[in-house]
């Protein structure tokens, strides 16, 4: 039987939103500035799939090569800045009880999934569904869909550049927590994946907590890694100030 | 010698008489017929760099690409695009969407996921989100490519050259893809994270990114369109790229007439997963046709 761990904000502070994701359902919320997002992986192993867009102009929206390329480093760990296509802060990693997540998976889809699995797995609810269904309710269309972050999955990259989705290193409760930098659309999609092992073949559910942190806004906690600004990677050939 | 990017300089050598209509005419015609070292060659069987065994008249697109430049263009399923790096410094940053139905672009996470590869090489396919392949890279004499950092943002250029302006000294990537997008009629909404050629870059057991470079002056990709296109290029600096100025060299883009990748050639068999995505692109094609 699957253990649940409903966990707690892991930014301690006043609570102003407390959502439980069903497995296999989506979620959205505008994240107000300087507001700390807690996504607790509730049954462990359960991959988040999950944008970011500025919830004033959503065209300026989550960008994997820009957070990767800022901080020279393609794993996200505690204090990755989420970066805009536009390289500006949407986000940051204020705490995670993982060693590293992952931003280069992308998320599955029906499509992609006929590719991966066979044409058998058309009918599979995935995480494009999820991303289109839940961004309908903001305007936001399959235009608005860019490669993702996936909180809680794994995806090692080899020395011969071999990639891809291998078993997760997270448990029930495990958290991370992500600071709002400027006012956020988050999407989330709770991933229906079957047939991979992103959600450790058991989709459970996702605990959202928003919270007015109570201490100084640069705190950071419960942290795996290195501390916050732009130092999460350590490619000694980045030295570029941070914006 | 190719540095910085093309700068209009002032006409200081020529004088001009164009104090009449008359006048301004004669001395706008005679400006044609001249070269510059950056320019589309039309028609494209004119171009002075035509690549060996590609018979003049089968090309269907010719330019070269200035440092610091970017060019647009749409092309039929089955054209063969060749680039090529003569010096060594350009880095060709790559976007691609479907002519006719733009919100099927490229997915660089399912470029890299679907074929279980991250490196980017000869017979890798270049993925839409939508299952199908947009371009297959047919051929790859550099093997230093990237498919995680994407391009420059203004402010990246900003805070590393001083100025990340499409109309600067020292253009983005991000900002010469917003306006060749918009010469399509799209929209930094259809923009998505794109892929570079002819700079390498390596993940390390950490993650680190490891710039790696050029691997010379006279390698080429070729990519065949699998599907119509319509093709972005940014010629720019790798964000990653160490030094300290903004160097990036000629970029030439030729096309011609070829075939799209079918059952019998060896991409298409290359894998399961390969196999699965020429067979939804043919499909998605000849439904349409």
């Amino acid at each position: 039987m699957t253990v649940l761990d409903w966990s707690h904000p892991l930014v301690p502070g006043a609570v102003t939103r407390d959502d439980r994701v069903a497995p296999r359902a989506s979620w959205s919320a505008v994240v107000p500035a300087g507001q700390v997002l807690t996504i607790v992986d509730v049954g462990g192993n359960q991959s988040a799939d999950c944008l970011i867009f500025d919830a004033a102009d959503p065209a300026e929206r989550y960008s994997v090569p820009d957070t990767i390329t800022w901080q020279g480093n393609a794993y996200v760990r505690t204090g990755t800045v989420l970066r805009s296509n536009l390289g500006a802060p949407l986000m940051t990693v204020v705490g995670n009880e993982l060693d590293r997540q992952d931003t280069i998976g992308g998320a599955c889809s029906k499509a992609s999934n006929t590719l991966r699995y066979g044409h058998h797995t058309a009918f599979h609810h995935a995480c494009r569904e999820n991303f289109l269904s839940e961004g309908a309710k903001h305007g936001l269309g399959a235009r608005d869909l860019v490669s993702n972050l996936n909180w809680f999955m794994n995806v090692p990259v080899e020395a011969d550049g071999s990639l891809g989705i291998v078993d997760g290193m997270s448990a029930p409760g495990k958290r991370v927590a992500l600071r709002a930098e400027r006012d956020v659309l988050v999407v989330v999609s709770n991933c229906p994946q079957m047939n991979n092992p992103c959600n450790a073949f058991d989709c459970t559910p996702l605990r959202m907590i928003v919270t007015v942190p109570a201490g100084p806004a640069d705190d950071t906690v419960g942290t795996v890694g290195d501390p916050v600004g732009d130092t999460a990677g350590t490619d000694a050939t980045t030295e570029y100030p941070t914006a | 010698m190719p540095t910085t990017a093309e700068q209009h300089q002032p006409d200081h050598q020529t004088e001009h008489q164009t104090d009449t209509v008359s006048a301004a005419r004669q001395d706008a015609r005679a400006q044609g017929g001249r070269t510059a070292d950056a320019m589309p060659y039309v028609p494209a069987s004119s171009s002075p760099y035509i690549p060996g065994g590609v018979p003049a008249e089968a090309l269907t697109w010719a330019q070269t690409v200035a440092p610091g430049g970017y060019t647009h263009r749409v092309v039929a399923r089955g054209t063969r695009i060749r680039l090529d790096d003569p010096t060594g410094d350009a880095c060709a940053h790559l976007f691609l969407l479907r002519a006719g139905a733009p919100y099927e672009r490229l997915n660089v996470a399912d470029t890299v996921k679907v074929p279980w590869q991250a490196y980017l090489g000869a017979g890798h396919p270049l993925l839409s989100g939508d299952g199908r392949v947009l371009a297959t890279v047919a051929l790859d004499s550099s093997g230093r490519h990237d498919a995680f950092c994407g391009t420059s943002s203004e402010l990246w250029n900003a805070a590393k050259y001083g100025d990340g302006r499409p109309e600067g000294p020292s253009p983005s990537g991000q900002s010469l893809f917003t306006v060749a997008a918009a010469h399509q009629g799209l929209t930094q909404r259809d923009l998505g994270p794109s892929i570079s050629f002819f700079q390498g870059v390596r993940i390390g057991a950490d993650g680190a990114t490891d710039w790696t470079g050029s691997a010379g002056a006279g390698t080429a990709v070729e990519l065949i369109a699998e599907l119509p296109l319509i093709v972005l290029i940014a010629n720019v600096p790798h964000p990653l790229d160490p030094r300290e100025q903004y160097v990036v060299g000629p970029l030439r883009v030729h096309a011609w007439r070829s075939t799209p990748t079918g059952p019998g050639d060896p991409a298409f068999a290359a894998s399961p997963e390969r196999t699965r995505a020429y067979l939804n692109t043919i499909d998605d094609w000849e439904s349409r046709a």
